[in-house]
Order: structure tokens, then C-alpha cells, then sequence
């Protein structure tokens, strides 16, 4: 059954890839651009650029306008409300160091911060280094046998020294969803913060932060069509007003004395220096594009073809699947067929997959494995694509057993 | 520089590997062709750490020549790792250090696999291989 996309032609590096006989199944690590984000990049610089928030001029007053549209537009795109705010970082990894250099004078020694076995290295370094500075015990949540967190464990490990909880919505690994709703309820219990990284949730689906309730929710600009160097950071108002700045500078100050200074409130007060305005602009492009997509036919497409995916996996001799893939991903090992042999084959075939560990080394481990191949998908990917991979893991194969 | 004839003979046969298949077979073959070593010398201080796979390479001088020896749990990089060791074994140290090496693959039609994303490890190898070879 052909599965089309009626949005590839949308993203013309979808057809430049192909024309250099390159099929993109990378999408986990970084997605191709809509025309619409193009064309805001374009028109910013090709009208004029200006710093934001400083200038009294025109241009200045232009970007700032652009600039805090994207802002309102994220909020929208998590549907914030008035319960919080967003703040510009440069990138998810920037944001969830923020956190965790922004909150650590909440911590005192022996006090636990709790993270899952599958969390990539952006969300659980700086919690493991925090948990190392301030002589912390970091609680790592089990997974269950698909490769979600396990919930029963999870009761037992969120208690009253647990005064953070730091999760996945969705794994960029295992591509299963956690439970968000059951985990929040429990770190709430116990008047822990929580902090979801939504890398690669947020790319699925749209998601709720007033209906999720967490404190923090954290994504990357350029894993859901948008620009690079730029990652959103919702911080419940709440939870703000204990964030304390972490980088000093530019504009993100009220009053500055050579002995002293004062800052501003969220969310400029954790913006210091020039943002990444161009980015900005192009993420609010990107946010247009994709809300006026049928949200729906979007879903059932992604569904269909994760699917296609699945079942093309599963019908072939010795493969084994990490965990239980629900959404957008796939990583898999063939039985006797080293990884990397595997990933040098598919890419002399114009197969762009990810081999290795992901960015989630214990995750790994804990699987007794090395690495694994991942086939992450995006909105523009079609059948096509699938029986391209399809055809040249075959290949492979047959070469290499 | 007389090329070892190791390196006559894969020079000869990559040049004629017509397509990706015939070329990962070779390497494969080569791969196969090269000598085991022992258990002790796959220890981690002869590990080669930014490998996608295990890589273990070791080396010394004999009679003022280099021999180099290695292995690897991935069948493709061995191959490569193999045609390394074809151009570089028997060397003098004077001569080691004039051989260029990312030339050597282009030649083989192999520079690719030497690119900076690629995490195949084959650059590590011959990072290590320098550091041996001092």
C-alpha cells in the first residue's frame, strides 16, 4: 500500500536529497525545512536585521515584533496560556543546563533528583553533574520490557527527598511514549519540580503544559521543522520565580552597578546577550506552517507509516527490536550483523540512518548492546522512502551474512 | 617510494572494484585475510577509543621497520584497518612519516570513508597509529 505525503513538496530539501540519491530516515536527529521558514529567513535578513529589545529605530522595533510573535506563538503551540512563559535558549541542551544551574540553589546535600534509564545525555548530564556539585543522589526510574518507565518502580523511588523530576515524553531511542500524567502526579505528591524534555515529543502531536501540569517543558527548534541554534524553554510562573539567572549579560539586566546589578524577571532575565533572532522569527514561520496542517491527517499519516515500518522490520529474519516503538522511530540489531557494518552498507546505498548510541550511552548498556541502527520519521517521509530503506537493508544483509 | 607489494595488490584490485558491493566485498575479503591477534593483545590499552566498533591496533619496530597488527569486531573496518596496514607495514619510521595516508584511501577509492562525520573509527586508527609511530 503506497503512503503518500501531501506535505513533502513543502520541504524542497526532500527533493535535493533525492536528487543526490540521499533518503533522509535521520529525522529524530534534525528534520528538513518548510519553504515557509526559508522564506522568513530570507526576508528578515533581505529587509532588514536589527537587535531585538534595545533599538528605539524602526528595524529594531520590526524584529522585536517578529521576534516576540514566535514567542507568543510557542506558547500557543503549547497552549500556556497565562500559566507560564517561554523563554529562548540556544538549543534544548542550553535550556536543560539553565535548569539545572538555575535551580541548584534549591539543593541541599542528600536531597534526590530523579531521572529515567532512558534519558539522552542532554537530560542527564547536567542533572548528574548538578547531582555532583551539590552531593545529590540521582534516582534513575527503571524501564519495563517495551522500554517504558516503570510505573510501580516509579512509586517506590519518588518519595520525600525528591525534590526534581526530569523525564522524556518521548524516547529518541525506543520511540515510546512515557507516562507523563501517572509520574507528574507523584513527583506533585511530593512537591518535587518536574521538567519534561520534549525533544522528541513535541515533534508528535500537539501537547498541552496546562493539562500536563509540569513545571518546565523543554524542546528544540530544529528537531520540529525549524531553525537550529535555538531551543524553547515554558517555565510555569510558579516555577519561575525560583529559576535564578545562570548566563549574564546583554539585556537581561534592570540596573548594573561595576559592584552589583539587578535582573530582569522571566523571560528576558534568562535571554543574556543577542538571541538567536533570525531563528526566532523562522521557528514562529515554522509554527504557522504546521498549525495550519490538519493536525489529524498529519497523525494518521505518521501512524501509517510507522506502521509500514514496523512491519517491514518484523518480516525480516533476526531482527531485533529496543523496546516496544510506538511513534515516529525505530532502532533495531540484526542477530550476528554488527551495527556498524550494517550502517556503512546502508550508507553507500544513500540510506541516511543513525548508528550508534544515540546520545544515550547507559540506555544502551543497558541493553548489552553497542549501538543499534534508528529509522526516525517526519511528516514528509512517504512509503517510498520505507521500501528505499527497505531494499537497501535487504542488500546489505545479503552481503554481510 | 617502492609501494610494499601489499599495496600493488590493492591498489590493483579496488581500482577494478566496479560499484559499492564489489568494493564492500573486497574489504570484507581483506578483512578476513588479516592475521588474529592474540587475546592479550586485544587489551583495552591497545583499544583505539572513538570507534564506532573495537578497534585494536599495536605496533613496533623490527629491524628499524614497522609492523603493525590489528583487529576489529566489525568486518568492514577491518577490511579497512587491513589496507592500512598493506600500505604501512614494513616502513621505516623515516618512511612512515612521509606516507600520506588520506591519499592512500582516496587512491583506493575509499577517501570517503575517511570524511569527518564518519564515525567508523578508521580516523582514530590512524590517529593512533601516528601517536605509535611518534
Amino acid at each position: 500500500m503506497m503512503i503518500l505525503s501531501p506535505w513533502r513538496a513543502d520541504f524542497p530539501a526532500i527533493a535535493a536529497l533525492q536528487r543526490q540519491g540521499q533518503t533522509y530516515l535521520d529525522n529524530a536527529a534534525t528534520t528538513q525545512k518548510p519553504q515557509a521558514l526559508l522564506d522568513a529567513l530570507a526576508h528578515y535578513y533581505a529587509n532588514g536585521a536589527a537587535n531585538v529589545h534595545r533599538a528605539q529605530h524602526l528595524p529594531g522595533a520590526h524584529a522585536t515584533q517578529a521576534f516576540e510573535d514566535s514567542r507568543r506563538k510557542a506558547a500557543q503551540w503549547l497552549n500556556a496560556g497565562d500559566c507560564g512563559q517561554i523563554i529562548f535558549t540556544h538549543g534544548a541542551t542550553s535550556a536543560l543546563n539553565l535548569l539545572a544551574y538555575g535551580l541548584e540553589h534549591l539543593f541541599n546535600p542528600g536531597d534526590e533528583i530523579v531521572i529515567s534509564a532512558l534519558e539522552h545525555h542532554a537530560n542527564l548530564l547536567p542533572w548528574q553533574q548538578l547531582a555532583h556539585r551539590r552531593e545529590l543522589k540521582l534516582v534513575i526510574l527503571p524501564l519495563d520490557a517495551d522500554g517504558v518507565i516503570d510505573l510501580e518502580a516509579a512509586a517506590g523511588l519518588i518519595g520525600p527527598r525528591t525534590r526534581l523530576l526530569a523525564v522524556s515524553q518521548l524516547s529518541n531511542v525506543i520511540g515510546a511514549w512515557q507516562p507523563l500524567p501517572q509520574l507528574l502526579a507523584l513527583a506533585k505528591a511530593h512537591n518535587a519540580l518536574t521538567v519534561i524534555d520534549g525533544a522528541q515529543g513535541v515533534v508528535h502531536g500537539r501537547h498541552d503544559v496546562q493539562a500536563l501540569g509540569c513545571d518546565f517543558y523543554v524542546f528544540s527548534s530544529h528537531k520540529l521543522y525549524g531553525p537550529d541554534g535555538l531551543g524553547v524553554l515554558f517555565g510555569r510562573n510558579t516555577a519561575l520565580q525560583q529559576l535564578r539567572p545562570w548566563q549574564f549579560g546583554g539585556e537581561m539586566v534592570l540596573d548594573a552597578n561595576y559592584h552589583d546589578a539587578r535582573f530582569r524577571p522571566a523571560p528576558l532575565g534568562f535571554e543574556a546577550g543577542t538571541p538567536p533572532i533570525a531563528s526566532v522569527i523562522g521557528l514562529g514561520a515554522t509554527l504557522d506552517y504546521l498549525a495550519g496542517l490538519d493536525q489529524d491527517a498529519v497523525s494518521a499519516h505518521e501512524t501509517a507509516l510507522h506502521a509500514c515500518l514496523l512491519k517491514g522490520l518484523e518480516a525480516r529474519h533476526g531482527i531485533r527490536l529496543l523496546g516496544k516503538p510506538q511513534v515516529a522511530l525505530a532502532s533495531f540489531t540484526v542477530e550476528g550483523v554488527h551495527n556498524a557494518d550494517l550502517a556503512h552498507l546502508l550508507t553507500e546505498q544513500g540510506i541516511a540512518v543513525r548508528a550508534g548510541h544515540h546520545c544515550a550511552m547507559p540506555l544502551l548498556k543497558h541493553f548489552e548492546l553497542a549501538g543499534a541502527i534508528r529509522v526516525s520519521l517526519a511528516l514528509y517521509n512517504d512509503s517510498e522512502d520505507l521500501q528505499r530503506f527497505f531494499e537497501a537493508l535487504d542488500q546489505a544483509l545479503e552481503l554481510l551474512r | 617510494m617502492n609501494l610494499p607489494a601489499d599495496a600493488v595488490t590493492a591498489l590493483d584490485t579496488f581500482g577494478k572494484a566496479a560499484g559499492w558491493e564489489e568494493r564492500a566485498r573486497l574489504l570484507m575479503q581483506w578483512g578476513e585475510r588479516l592475521p588474529a591477534l592474540s587475546d592479550a593483545q586485544m587489551c583495552d590499552a591497545n583499544r583505539v577509543h572513538g570507534c564506532e566498533s573495537q578497534v585494536w591496533l599495536v605496533g613496533e619496530l623490527r629491524d628499524g621497520h614497522w609492523q603493525f597488527s590489528a583487529n576489529s569486531d566489525a568486518r568492514l573496518i577491518r577490511g579497512l584497518v587491513a589496507l592500512l596496514l598493506a600500505r604501512v607495514n614494513g616502513l621505516s619510521a623515516a618512511e612512515l612519516q612521509q606516507v600520506d595516508l588520506p591519499d592512500w584511501f582516496n587512491q583506493l577509492g575509499l577517501g570517503r570513508q575517511l570524511s569527518q562525520s564518519r564515525s567508523n573509527g578508521l580516523n582514530a586508527v590512524l590517529q593512533r597509529m601516528n601517536e605509535l609511530a611518534g
